[in-house]
């Protein structure tokens, strides 16, 4: 079930940020950022979370997924850190993707050349 | 239409005419296909993430190394030059998933290489990367505190 829910969900999601970008007029760079924030903020507001219950990968692997990783992860760490957890959580939830993301794409940029 | 010059009304009766005969931007027909190539993506997210729940992973637990497998995958397709046509027919639908995000990061990077590997790849990594990582802890920060402050610890 969680299968057609991820599709959906995430293909929803996916159809928000093209709406946003038609009708507003912005660069895909303003929108992933933008939807990030919105990620961070629903994910503080505790609805963010739900839709990962319901979705799974349909709300994770989509941008907004990565502001409701840091929000959650900032959440853990004042629990067990106190105050000190707003600096550290954020990064710490999110570690594993940023650092895939910076070693596979400077490895993928180094590797292949680009096509003409 | 973006240009800010002093139209005769000759002109502006044309730029009207013009404008009702042009046809539509495509909105719904982005829409469409940015649900099917977005969803697509997210549900092989899914197969991933079930492939790594059936090795005793909880949910949870599972998402992390999906986020990372899926940006491998979007790099690699990257390199490849495959990934570059999903964003161009899927749109957001290619963009907005983790996949899309590591495609914005590989694709200046590999076009910069010419400039050198420090202030070209190194730092074209991060056009899309960068300001999307920075307002991503900055409001991550805004909300965490606000929530730190009203509710507490919990």
């Amino acid at each position: 079930m969680t299968f057609l829910w991820a599709f959906v969900i995430g293909g929803l999601l996916c159809v928000l940020a093209q709406l946003t970008l038609d009708l507003f007029r912005l660069t895909p760079a303003h929108v992933l950022v933008l939807f990030v924030v919105l990620g961070a903020v629903f994910g503080g507001l505790g609805l963010y979370g739900k839709l990962v219950n319901l979705a799974g990968a349909g709300a994770t692997v989509p941008l907004p997924g990565f502001g409701y990783t840091l929000v959650t992860g900032i959440g853990e760490a004042v629990k067990t850190k106190g105050i000190l957890g707003l600096l550290t959580g954020g990064l710490t939830a999110a570690a594993g993707g940023i650092k895939a993301a910076v070693l596979f794409g400077l490895a993928a940029a180094l590797i292949f050349k680009p096509k003409t | 239409m973006a240009k800010v010059r002093k139209l005769s009304r000759e002109m502006k009766q044309y730029q009207n005419m013009a404008d009702q005969l042009r046809p539509g931007k495509p909105i719904v027909k982005n829409a469409v296909v940015a649900f099917f190539v977005g969803g697509t993506i997210c549900l092989a997210g899914q197969g991933v993430q079930w492939f790594f729940m059936q090795h005793g992973m909880t949910p949870k637990e599972a998402t992390s190394p999906t986020t990372v497998v899926m940006i491998g995958l979007g790099a690699l397709l990257t390199g490849l030059g495959w990934y570059d046509l999903v964003v161009k027919y899927g749109g957001m639908g290619g963009s907005l998933p983790i996949t899309g995000f590591s495609n914005a990061m590989v694709a200046p990077a590999m076009d910069a290489r010419t400039e050198g590997f420090v202030l070209g790849v190194g730092a074209k990594l991060f056009t899309v990367a960068g300001p999307v990582v920075a307002y991503g802890l900055a409001a991550a920060f805004v909300v965490g505190l606000i929530r730190y402050l009203f509710m507490g610890v919990g």
